[in-house]
């Protein structure tokens, strides 16, 4: 197999390898900004727990309207705020902290959805919502991916000084009038707006994982927030293009194969990475404390 | 000490504070009640902060020491009674949280973390300017950190991390400056320092309020002390505060914490150890 034929040919032949890749590229910009902010507020699992309650949402819409994307996307899309509102005032009105009035809710959220789905979908309706097909990704879908990603980008460029000062000392911010409460939730609704988005490519559950993995690799190898952006950035784009590469080659679904992709970036990172990383750290302890 | 007429009291009840001129007062609180949560934690506490001035709060765990300051930086609303801030604008008000509430390994870089202290004139866009960097830098210098500007702040010490802190505030300019814990936990020689930093503040006529543990940090350092345990013990001239009737007293208020308190009980309070000292110090 020469390169071309291994790194390009499948989008050069195909229309669905390239929209396929198109849309996991715009997915990635998006994403791994997002999932950088979400470590470092120490909120990994809010992710994980918004992909989960945007389900109900997305599966209302299709017992409605069917496999339609723009129905499943605002259906998620509001599933997924109502939470996000729910769990913030719960948090604010009562000594739950934010990580379990987040779980609470989307605990009853996910239930619901495989309730709804199991009761008036099918099994294969349910498994399309959860781990997406991003090779039936189509020009709506497109051009819907692609304006999440520059939605997310134009907005947390200008919330962005809020947002990294509040997620470093929220009380400080706030006793300066500063008013982070905007940029917390701003950001907590391109979390849903990223994970509806993803929902179609990589099926909810996967999606998360092109916000968490790259953004937790980065840590471990820069010390300063751009660094940090740009090595996430740049794994996820690596992500989405290996991983779709895999699956076409391979013959394997594309949406765990972006993932493990990002995994393997991650387990590279654990091993390498210049700042924390193990074999840093062995090394440099026997030199160091010898 | 310029202050000696003002005696400390205990508090039993509403006091009113005529016999002190407007302008010695920074920060008047007239029963003020403040509840977390829907829980009472500062109960009917009523006085004030001398102007140019330093003030510590000191007072068993639970006392209410860091619900106060929140209140007076504006981040708790009073649940009850007054707080008057006599004029002073939030901008004014500096604060620095506990340690705690802060996230250490936040990947910034000392120099940005000082200008955090410049939010108010920059705000979420605006541009910081060469001047600004400058006083960054001298700021640091202040705090013994000079040079250290392009550091991330995971590679700082906790006793480095806390100059980091002081420089912000030393940044923020404000006349009146609220200190949580400033000391808990730091060496003795970043102590030093950072209380040569605040005798700086008051020789420049700013109010430092702060909450400590160490009575001789306070007795050193703090010309006036507030006894809080939910309420005030007394509130005065330190060497007539820190006394050990009136810190068993705190002690005993404290204990008697009822964790399911639905309201506030002014009665709640142990009887006062009736010492003479005590008498001798009422002044009303």
């Amino acid at each position: 197999m020469t390169p071309y034929e291994l790194l390009w040919q499948p989008f050069a032949d195909f229309a669905f390898m390239r929209h396929a890749l198109v849309g996991c590229l715009a997915l990635a910009l998006g994403c791994a900004p997002i999932g950088l902010f979400l470590v470092l507020r120490r909120m990994s699992l809010v992710g994980d727990a918004m992909s989960h309650a945007i389900l109900p949402g997305a599966a209302i819409a299709f017992i409605v309207y069917g496999l339609s994307l723009t129905a499943m996307s605002i259906g998620g899309l509001i599933a997924g705020l109502v939470v996000v509102l729910a769990a913030g005032l719960v948090t604010r009105a009562t000594r739950l902290k934010e990580d379990a009035s987040f779980a609470a809710f989307y605990l009853v959220s996910l239930a619901s959805g495989v309730l709804l789905v199991s009761k008036w979908g099918s099994n294969v309706d349910l498994m399309h919502i959860l781990f997406g097909t991003v090779l039936a990704v189509d020009d709506t879908a497109l051009a819907f991916l692609a304006m999440v990603a520059s939605a997310t980008l134009l907005v947390l460029a200008g919330i962005y000084r809020a947002l990294v000062v509040e997620s470093f000392d929220p009380e400080f911010l706030q006793s300066m009038g500063g008013r982070g409460a905007w940029a917390h939730f701003a950001f907590l609704i391109l979390v849903v707006l990223n994970l509806v988005a993803g929902f179609q490519a990589l099926g909810t559950l996967m999606a998360v994982g092109l916000m968490m993995l790259p953004a937790a690799s980065a840590r471990l190898w820069a010390k300063e927030l751009p660094a940090l952006l740009g090595i996430a950035l740049l794994i996820a784009l690596l992500a989405a293009y290996v991983g779709l590469l895999l699956s076409y080659h391979a013959d394997l679904p594309s949406g765990p194969c972006i993932i493990l992709t990002a995994g393997i970036a991650y387990f590279i990172s654990l091993a390498a990475g210049t700042r924390g990383g193990m074999l840093r750290s062995w090394l440099g302890r026997a030199h160091l404390e010898a | 000490m310029s202050h000696a007429h003002h005696h400390a009291h205990d508090q039993h009840g509403h006091h009113g504070h005529s016999h002190v001129p407007a302008t010695d007062a920074a920060i008047r609180l007239d029963n003020l009640t403040l509840t977390y949560h829907r829980h009472p934690v500062v109960h009917h506490v009523s006085g004030h902060f001398l102007a140019g001035e330093a003030t510590a709060i000191v007072g068993p765990n639970g006392a209410g020491k860091s619900t106060l300051l929140k209140a007076l930086v504006g981040l708790l609303k009073p649940n009850h009674g007054q707080l008057d801030l006599g004029g002073l604008k939030p901008r004014d008000i500096a604060y620095l949280p506990q340690q705690a509430a802060i996230t250490r390994d936040f990947p910034l870089s000392v120099q940005d973390a000082v200008l955090l202290g410049a939010w108010r004139g920059a705000g979420w866009f605006g541009r910081i300017s060469r001047g600004l960097r400058q006083q960054a830098q001298d700021a640091l210098a202040r705090v013994g950190l000079a040079g250290l500007g392009e550091r991330p702040l995971d590679e700082l010490s906790a006793g480095q991390f806390q100059r980091v802190l002081f420089a912000r505030l030393l940044l923020q300019d404000a006349r009146v400056i609220l200190l949580d814990e400033p000391f808990t936990a730091l060496d003795a020689k970043t102590t030093a320092d950072l209380l040569a930093v605040v005798a700086g503040w008051r020789a420049e006529g700013r109010t430092v309020i702060a909450v400590l543990h160490d009575y001789e940090q306070v007795r050193s350092h703090f010309p006036q002390t507030l006894l809080l345990a939910k309420e005030c013990i007394a509130w005065g001239p330190t060497t007539e505060v820190l006394t050990p009737a009136r810190l068993a007293r705190a002690n005993g208020v404290a204990v008697s914490w009822d964790d399911d308190a639905p309201v506030c009980h002014r009665d709640s309070l142990p009887p006062p150890a009736d010492t003479p000292h005590d008498h001798a110090l009422h002044d009303h």
